[in-house]
């Protein structure tokens, strides 16, 4: 997910010196070299046939008739009405979608640091060498996984109804008055930005998991010999070493966030009214219950080239911090 | 005493290098109890929204909305449970949930297995082009375009059908890097060995290759399960029959309704979790062991 091509090109001849001769394509070829190179091509075509006619069938076609539908005034059937960039410039004055888009990237904005710093904690914790139980805490902190989206949803729901939750009940407790988790809409988002981080936490977990597990241990001992403290430690240590990972881990939760869709319909359904109503939301409503398929598609296209930015920035980011992706 | 956990406030205390036997256990001990209570507090966190949950579908209908509420169910009921399984019809649910998990993740593992190889092992230009396509695939998730798909899906004529809810959701970047990743690190001496014995490159791939490969594929499979399982949005537009829907559409008929009701909905989450929660018992080991980055790490 990480290498571009080019670095495959890099890596085969650089651990494999010695049979470097299927893995340098740059390298110039003798005749015979030639002939074996070109041996090799029904063969990578043959394996990865399958992934190319469904990367066609379902990627690269739907890419292709979104972008086609943006441009028309296409409502499910009948023939295709090419409207230009009527869509478009639709779009821009659209204040419910603009609501829906500064939504999403509030959403993104406090819900991925918060899922970042939660699954590194657990992380952090579950590998510190002098805590007892990690097995059984390790099950505890991966059950979340098995939750599906709709079921996480519910369980949040439940768990700070207004009237009858857990959360407001214990505040009742305490003496504090009842908190509006669903009818204020700020409030409500809050819910679904603690649920979300809750339900990603666990596969994050892993990825800094296996990270912090390949820190070579002797940088953490040559530290304590100079006098560097716990936290001097983790800033100056663990945190460089595992820039990487936190750099894949934001980037797959910034992309997750920003198409966030069955937690939130099962949780406030974008409640209350459409106050939270997330962009892949408005673009299911647009598309499907108002069967507007060219104005929707014009906004998923907007969205696609959000995420393009975010992605391109995040690469960009941690190439110039020197990692090699 | 190596100390090389310096993320806990108990790190700070400096670290005699020598102690004598006797007074390390009992510093050992000492110092293990911070860490210790970090993990099991954040455990108690974590899992305290299930275990409310879990508990809150073994009481009565009426004790759900009874205040003041008790963490413990007053009388244990599994009424929930028993109208919600006349509710809602799971052997159906199950079953199409089922068939779709399975074979979902059966032609993910295939087809990705056998790409990520092509891809660490061939070296070609249009090889370079699918790889930077399946990458493109991370950051423009096909679920955003959501009309364009099912209109591929209805003119393909698998509208409504389980097939359609499978064909889409096949292909996975994480799935096809992850085995090209492992399939790097195997080395090229062995494939050339096995030219040389005059093995054909297919067969190379089937019968040395793809078995070395079983880690991943084990690793593959529990997280293309765990996916299809759980998935909502493709099966919510693609599956109109209520005979055809997967268990999350079913579950999203009961939260959609004007007046929930909490009793079965709780009970039928419940019963919608035990067949992963079943396989993860299983599978637990592996899956805690397995890096389950690899694929994902560059």
């Amino acid at each position: 997910m990480t290498a571009s091509p080019r670095d495959v090109v890099a890596k085969g001849p650089g651990t494999l010196p010695a049979s470097a001769s299927q893995s340098r394509p740059a390298a110039p070829l003798s005749r015979g070299r030639r002939g074996a190179h070109r041996r090799y091509v029904i063969t990578p075509l043959v394996l990865a046939s399958g992934v190319i006619v469904l990367f066609g069938l379902f990627f690269f076609w739907p890419g292709l008739l979104g972008l086609t539908y943006s441009f028309t005034s296409y409502k499910g059937y009948g023939p295709l009405k090419f409207i230009g960039l009527d869509n478009y410039a639709r779009l821009f004055k659209d204040s419910s979608f603009y609501a829906a888009l500064s939504r999403t990237l509030i959403y993104a904005v406090f819900s991925v640091p918060l899922g970042y710093a939660l699954s590194l904690i657990m992380a952090l914790a579950i590998t510190n060498p002098r805590a007892k139980g990690t097995t059984g805490a390790r099950i505890v902190f991966f059950l979340p996984w098995l939750v599906s989206p709709i079921v996480t949803g519910v369980i949040w729901r439940w768990m700070f109804g207004e009237n009858f939750g857990f959360v407001n009940f214990i505040i009742g407790e305490l003496g504090g008055k009842s908190v509006p988790w669903a009818t204020d809409g700020n409030l409500a988002l809050l819910v679904v930005i603690f649920a979300s981080a809750w339900s990603g936490a666990a596969f994050n977990m892993l990825l800094f998991i296996a990270a912090l597990n390949n820190v070579p241990v002797s940088y953490y001992e040559a530290a304590q010999l100079d006098g560097a403290n716990g936290l001097q430690c983790f800033r100056y240590i663990t945190l460089p070493a595992i820039a990487p990972t936190s750099v894949l881990v934001i980037l797959l939760l910034t992309l997750g966030q920003m198409k966030e869709f069955a937690l939130i319909q099962a949780l406030n359904n974008g409640g209350p009214g459409t106050k939270n109503q997330l962009i892949v939301q408005y673009i299911y409503k647009t598309g499907f219950a108002q069967a507007n398929v060219g104005y929707a598609s014009a906004a998923s296209m907007v969205l696609l080239v959000i995420l393009m930015i975010i992605a391109l920035v995040q690469i960009a980011v941690s190439r110039r911090a020197g990692e090699a992706w | 005493m190596v100390n090389m956990t310096p993320t806990t406030p108990a790190a700070h205390r400096p670290t005699p290098a020598q102690r004598p036997t006797d007074r390390r256990k009992t510093g050992q001990a000492r110092r293990a109890v911070l860490p210790t209570t970090v993990l099991w507090t954040l455990a108690t966190l974590v899992a305290f929204p299930l275990l409310w949950f879990l508990l809150s579908s073994f009481k009565t209908g009426g004790e759900l909305f009874s205040y003041p509420l008790s963490f413990l169910p007053r009388t244990w009921s599994v009424d929930g449970y028993v109208r919600a399984w006349e509710r809602v019809d799971f052997v159906r649910y199950f079953s199409n949930t089922f068939v779709v998990a399975t074979v979902t993740t059966a032609l993910t593992v295939f087809f990705c297995a056998s790409a990520g190889y092509a891809l660490a092992k061939y070296k070609a230009p249009w090889l370079s082009v699918l790889a930077l396509c399946v990458l493109s695939m991370t950051m423009l998730p096909g679920e955003v375009i959501l009309n364009p798909t099912f209109t591929v899906v209805r003119d393909l004529g698998m509208y409504n059908s389980l097939a359609g809810v499978i064909l889409p959701s096949i292909l996975t970047p994480t799935g096809v890097f992850m085995f090209r990743q492992f399939f790097i690190t195997i080395p090229e001496e062995l494939l050339d060995a096995a030219r040389i014995d005059g093995a054909r490159e297919l067969q190379i791939y089937f019968s040395i290759m793809l078995p070395l490969a079983r880690p991943i594929v084990l690793t593959l499979a529990i997280i293309s399960f765990q996916w299809r399982w759980n998935d909502y949005i493709f099966p919510l537009i693609i599956l109109s029959d209520p005979d055809k829907f997967t268990l999350q559409i079913a579950l999203r008929s009961l939260i959609g309704a004007q007046n929930i009701d909490w009793s079965i909905l709780l009970a039928a989450s419940v019963i919608s979790m035990v067949p992963l929660v079943a396989l993860y018992l299983v599978f637990q080991r592996h899956i805690m062991s397995s890096d389950l980055g690899a694929g994902l790490k560059g």
